[in-house]
């Protein structure tokens, strides 16, 4: 009963809405919700056609949606969801998030394509029952068994929705929820695997109970913050900073705390040691979604957060973020110097790379903001390629993600191993890759900015995780294919469509990055 | 017209590409479309020539590199010089081409090799083809990496490997020369291209021209095989005769000749680089004529010939504006019957199990009638016999030696070309007799490979490219010289020729003294080679062939000044790199793998762990903001 809160004779506020601006999020949640009633009423076997029907049309739609928004947006951006009488609302849409919609759209859209391939796997790489017990004889007989757990389309895009909402939030509470909307499906999809149940359900359990964790950090920050500055919005949290007579202690540990559950999400170490073993549990291509798409939400959150809210307290948050930077480079070299997975290593060179976008996130010049967003566009492409190759290699227990199994792939598979070693020395930054403009517009921002420790330490710990993306290079070229090693699947459309999506982008983005770059340096984020 | 001119250039390019990448695929048919792409070029060529009055025309292609003051264009010149060179090169290059067909019809890969012979012409037309010297520099360093495919065919003899890998090293030398040259004009006088170089030049310090003068001397001398860099021209040979012809007569050797000429607006401006080249040019022909008399490998002497006419050329072009236009003319000339004596001697070869030894054949001339003609004309022509080409375009360069303003110049080098043109006569008479006359030596021997010596005429697809050249090489000098036609033709790109000044030795008198010295070299040649019998052994010999023999220690020469302080040097540095970098490199790789062996123990995969290091984290971020506020 909502009147119960409201004084006598007052009415319930309307909160006013740009329905064009937010049109976008707004047919990702509703294509969401109508995929849950799919489920509920449509019989199995047409469940699959319809769900993918329906997911595809609304991502596309989606981004119909936001072109047609971008054609004619207002100069500088907007927020909406306004409360009467307030001068911010609730979300903003401005250059940042549209480019990071944009960004979310068409990586979701790749993903999207991976999650419903049914050629590699018959019936695709989800469990069809994921409640049975694992280990189980029932668990290993399903595996078998055509059909899959098709919720997790819907799921797949209330995350997505989660993650649109989540760049553009202007408050920390509905930066919160759209938190929780975008995390607690993934914690459901890292579970769904087809083959390897048991791994996949300790990921499930694993990301879940550490995601809880850090959202119990995320929230204690927020109601420090409120405590500090009297509101959660970001921009009423930045104007507190500068005069506010309440103690200090509360502000920086709120930002701390913040920006824990922030660096959660982006698996920046030493908040990482979830990530290589959900990357390596999860379904390969849910491992996809969330290495490029909740990369790319976490940190447009983080660049929103730090640039509207912190940005006067950056002198006191920046020696921790540096550190937290190195650790991150740190660990991510170096662990992925002894991985013997392949989906590990990659995971650790996430952990790298969120090092390298923390270096660009706490560049709070426009040129730090322009190149974070070009990295995040490409670094998503590239790793949801990665990981479409990945899917690839197979033998007979499903997806042959040991290094060895991996020797000599170029003899048998000249194609799939180039288009790997393309992609790896774009994860490792050589020129004429997506992956050396990204690392090279975000280090000279930093450059400029004055951090040159900071590059000089990114640029090592490049050259080290350049050896671990070159071992792999030359074990698939120059070593002896093992005598019973995986078989390369030839994919179907979709897995084909996503990979060259993918690799198309680094390759375009690599070549001419100007477009891309220049769309991200059209704007700030609206005060 | 000429603005898809392109298209002379895009024919062989296309048919690199297809015979190169189809593979197998192409077997059947690769050797026609590689003659077929050079035809259509030098039809394209033909129709260019006559739709030209020889002014420059330069069309720009597309910004090949533009990196901001540096603007090169990737652009074509059509002008007098480079319509002739793309004549001789597709003209030539075509037959050569037809010759392979039949040459090459044993081989198993004949589609590759035709692969590589139209990126040889593809390279060359570049290089003559390019409005700037970045461009040339395309076409130079292709012409380079075809040799090196070619000369390098029969890969699997160690000899044919070594001599591919010494040509590309030692055309390496030259090319930095060439390289710096370009550097050079760029920073003095920011550009690259033709037009603006030959304008600029003139505001340039004189010491800056002159370095760049001696520097593209450098890289000519690599492509020409001139002195110092003459040795690999010879070693060339290891490859299959239609590449010895190709290399000499049509591409590669004429590059230095071409880019001296071509560079004429820089040369006028500098005398003592007009010196350099003239002093290489005279040495050099003397070197190759000396050298040439020694061997007893018929290709080996035609090398060594090459090597000797280039000097001519170059003799001629360093004389400035009174030989400029002769030199390509010996060029052309020499471009005919170069070709038709090494498509002979591949003849002769092909008819005697590939042998080269000269000691091994005599009288041939009954069993390969069309071969013993050809190769005769093209005798006639080298040496220069009356009426001939050779006659008319070695002997202008004579008397344009003999009429240097400065007395000691017109003797030196005056007396140095008609020198070697007496050599010339000899040695060539002596390839003569031995080759074609005297006794059939090769009856009571085998071949290295045991069979019985069969020497037969060679197919038409082969005979029939030979009697075309050898038209040329018959009537080519008088049909350039008709009414001075060349020189008038060539004179957009390379200015009037000059008359040169009579000398000191009347100009009337040059081609008594010239055939007279000749004819003493023929004469000389018979009454030791033609009189006597050939022992099929070697004979000892004095120390003066001895020396021709080893290449006047050119080799040797080169092995001391270059190669061992080179391997000194990269000894010295493997040194420091293995102890030195490698140990601190493997060092910190190893300090870095153990540090991840031994760390990754933490990612226990334990939540509760998982869990503490993230509230180890929390507490230092937190720690330290409120350390970084307090403090």
């Amino acid at each position: 009963m909502p009147q119960q809160f409201l004084a006598q004779g007052e009415q319930l506020q309307v909160p006013a809405i740009d329905f064009a601006a937010v049109l976008p999020i707004l047919i990702v949640f509703g294509a969401a919700s109508i995929g849950v009633l799919l489920e509920a009423f449509l019989p199995k076997h047409q469940r699959w056609s319809s769900q993918i029907a329906l997911s595809l049309t609304g991502i596309v739609g989606a981004g119909i949606a936001l072109a047609a928004y971008i054609s004619d947006a207002p100069e500088g951006g907007i927020t909406t969801f306004m409360a009467q009488g307030a001068t911010t609302g609730a979300i903003a849409v401005d250059t940042p998030a549209l480019f990071l919609w944009g960004t979310l759209l068409a990586l979701g859209l790749a993903s999207l394509l991976m999650i419903g391939d049914r050629s590699l796997e018959p019936g695709g790489a989800f469990i069809s029952q994921a409640g049975l017990q694992s280990g189980g004889l029932q668990t290993r007989e399903q595996a078998n068994v055509t059909g899959m757990q098709t919720e997790i389309f819907p799921l797949t895009l209330f995350a997505l929705g989660g993650m649109m909402t989540f760049v553009a939030a202007n408050d920390l509470l509905t930066m919160f929820i759209a938190l929780e909307v975008l995390s607690l499906p993934l914690y459901l999809m890292a579970g769904l695997a087809r083959r390897r149940r048991l791994l996949s359900q300790e990921a499930a359990v694993k990301y879940f109970l550490l995601g809880a964790f850090a959202s119990a950090f995320f929230l204690y920050g927020v109601a420090l913050l409120y405590g500090y500055a009297g509101s959660v919005k970001l921009a009423e949290i930045a104007a507190a900073t500068a005069g506010s007579s309440a103690s200090d202690t509360l502000l920086y540990a709120g930002i701390g705390l913040v920006v824990v559950g922030l660096l959660f999400k982006g698996s920046v170490g030493p908040f990482h040691t979830w990530t290589p073993d959900v990357y390596q549990g999860a379904p390969t291509p849910v491992t996809g979604f969330m290495a490029a798409c909740t990369k790319v939400a976490a940190f447009g959150g983080m660049l929103r957060v730090l640039t509207v809210a912190f940005e006067p307290a950056s002198w006191e948050w920046e020696v921790p973020l540096w550190l937290i930077a190195v650790i991150s480079m740190a660990i991510g070299a170096i662990f992925g110097l002894t991985q013997r997975d392949l989906k590990r290593m990659i995971a650790y060179s996430s952990i790298a790379h969120a090092g390298f976008l923390v270096v660009g996130a706490m560049t709070l010049t426009e040129d730090g903001l322009s190149s974070t967003l070009f990295y995040l566009l490409a670094y998503g492409f590239t790793t949801i390629a990665v990981f479409g190759v990945i899917s690839l290699v197979r033998d007979a227990n499903g997806e042959a993600t040991d290094l060895s199994s991996w020797a000599g792939l170029a003899k048998r598979s000249p194609l799939v191993a180039g288009v790997f070693t393309f992609l790896l020395l774009a994860l490792a930054g050589i020129p004429l890759t997506s992956g050396f403009i990204g690392k090279f517009a975000v280090f000279s921002a930093a450059l400029a900015d004055g951090n040159a420790a900071l590059v000089v330490i990114a640029l090592v710990a490049s050259a080290v995780a350049a050896f671990f993306y070159l071992r792999v290079v030359v074990l698939m070229y120059f070593s002896e294919p093992a005598a019973e090693g995986p078989a390369v699947t030839v994919p179907g459309a979709f897995t084909t469509a996503a990979i060259t999506l993918g690799t198309a982008a680094t390759l375009v983005l690599g070549i001419v990055p100007a477009f891309a770059l220049n769309w991200a340096s059209a704007g700030g984020f609206v005060p | 017209m000429i603005a898809s001119s392109w298209l002379l250039v895009a024919f062989p390019a296309l048919g690199a590409l297809i015979l190169l990448a189809g593979g197998r695929r192409t077997d059947a048919w690769g050797h026609l479309l590689g003659c077929a792409t050079v035809l259509a070029s030098f039809a394209y060529g033909v129709a260019l020539f006559f739709a030209s009055d020889g002014k420059p025309t330069d069309t720009t292609l597309y910004s090949w590199m533009p990196v901001a003051d540096l603007q090169v264009d990737l652009g074509l010149r059509i002008d007098a010089l480079s319509l002739v060179f793309v004549l001789l090169i597709t003209g030539v290059g075509s037959l050569i081409h037809i010759y392979a067909i039949g040459y090459m019809s044993d081989d198993t890969d004949r589609r590759r090799f035709f692969g590589y012979f139209n990126l040889f012409v593809t390279a060359m037309l570049i290089l003559v083809l390019g409005d700037n010297f970045v461009s040339l520099y395309l076409g130079w360093e292709g012409v380079g990496l075809a040799s090196y495919l070619l000369i390098g065919w029969y890969q699997w003899k160690p000899s044919a490997a070594t001599a591919a890998k010494k040509a590309f090293i030692m055309n390496r030398v030259g090319d930095v020369g060439l390289a710096l040259a370009i550097f050079l004009m760029w920073k003095h006088i920011g550009s690259v291209s033709y037009t603006e170089v030959f304008a600029g030049i003139g505001d340039v310090d004189s010491g800056v021209i002159l370095a760049i003068g001696l520097l593209l001397l450098l890289g000519a001398c690599g492509k020409s095989g001139q002195f110092p860099l003459q040795a690999w021209l010879p070693d060339a040979m290891e490859g299959p005769t239609p590449v010895s012809a190709l290399i000499h007569a049509a591409t590669m050797v004429t590059a230095g000749v071409y880019l001296i000429a071509r560079a004429n607006p820089i040369y006028n401006a500098t005398p003592n680089a007009q010196l350099a080249v003239v002093i290489i040019g005279a040495f050099t022909l003397l070197l190759g004529a000396i050298i040439g008399c020694a061997y007893d490998d018929i290709k080996k002497v035609l090398a060594y010939s090459t090597v000797s006419q280039i000097g001519y050329m170059m003799l001629a072009v360093g004389l400035g504006p009174i030989g400029y236009a002769l030199g390509i003319m010996h060029l052309l000339t020499h471009g005919f019957f170069k070709a038709g004596l090494f498509l002979g001697a591949g003849s002769v070869m092909h008819g005697m199990n590939d042998e080269v030894d000269m000691r091994k054949f005599g009288g041939l001339w009954r069993t390969m009638p069309i071969t013993f003609v050809t190769f005769g004309i093209g005798y006639l022509a080298l040496i220069g016999f009356p009426f001939s080409a050779g006659y008319f375009s070695k002997d202008a360069i004579i008397a344009a030696a003999f009429a240097q303003e400065e007395t000691w110049r017109a003797w030196v080098f005056g007396g140095a070309a008609v020198l070697g043109a007496g050599l010339t006569a000899f040695y060539m008479t002596r390839l003569m007799l031995m080759t074609f006359f005297g006794k059939r030596r090769w009856t009571e021997l085998k071949s290295e490979d045991g069979r019985d010596f069969h020497p037969h005429e060679s197919p038409p697809v082969m005979t029939i490219p030979m009697m075309i050249l050898a038209i040329g090489s018959a009537g080519a000098g008088a049909f350039f010289v008709f009414n001075g036609q060349l020189a008038e033709w060539l004179a957009p790109s390379l200015g009037a020729l000059q008359e040169a000044e009579h000398g000191v030795v009347p100009h009337s008198a040059v081609p008594f003294i010239v055939v007279g010295i000749s004819a003493l070299g023929v004469l000389l040649a018979w009454l030791i080679f033609g009189r006597r019998e050939i022992a099929v052994e070697r004979q000892p010999v004095g120390a003066v062939v001895r020396a021709a023999r080893s290449d006047l220690y050119g080799n040797a020469l080169n092995e001391a000044v270059f190669a061992r302080p080179g391997t000194w040097l990269s000894r010295a540095l493997v040194y420091v790199d293995n102890k030195g970098v490698d140990g601190f490199v493997n060092g910190l790789a190893a300090l870095l793998g153990g540090s991840s062996g031994r760390l990754r123990r933490l990612q226990t995969g334990f939540v509760r762990s998982y869990a503490l290091s993230m509230l180890v984290g929390s507490f230092l971020l937190v720690g330290l903001l409120l350390m970084v506020r307090f403090a």
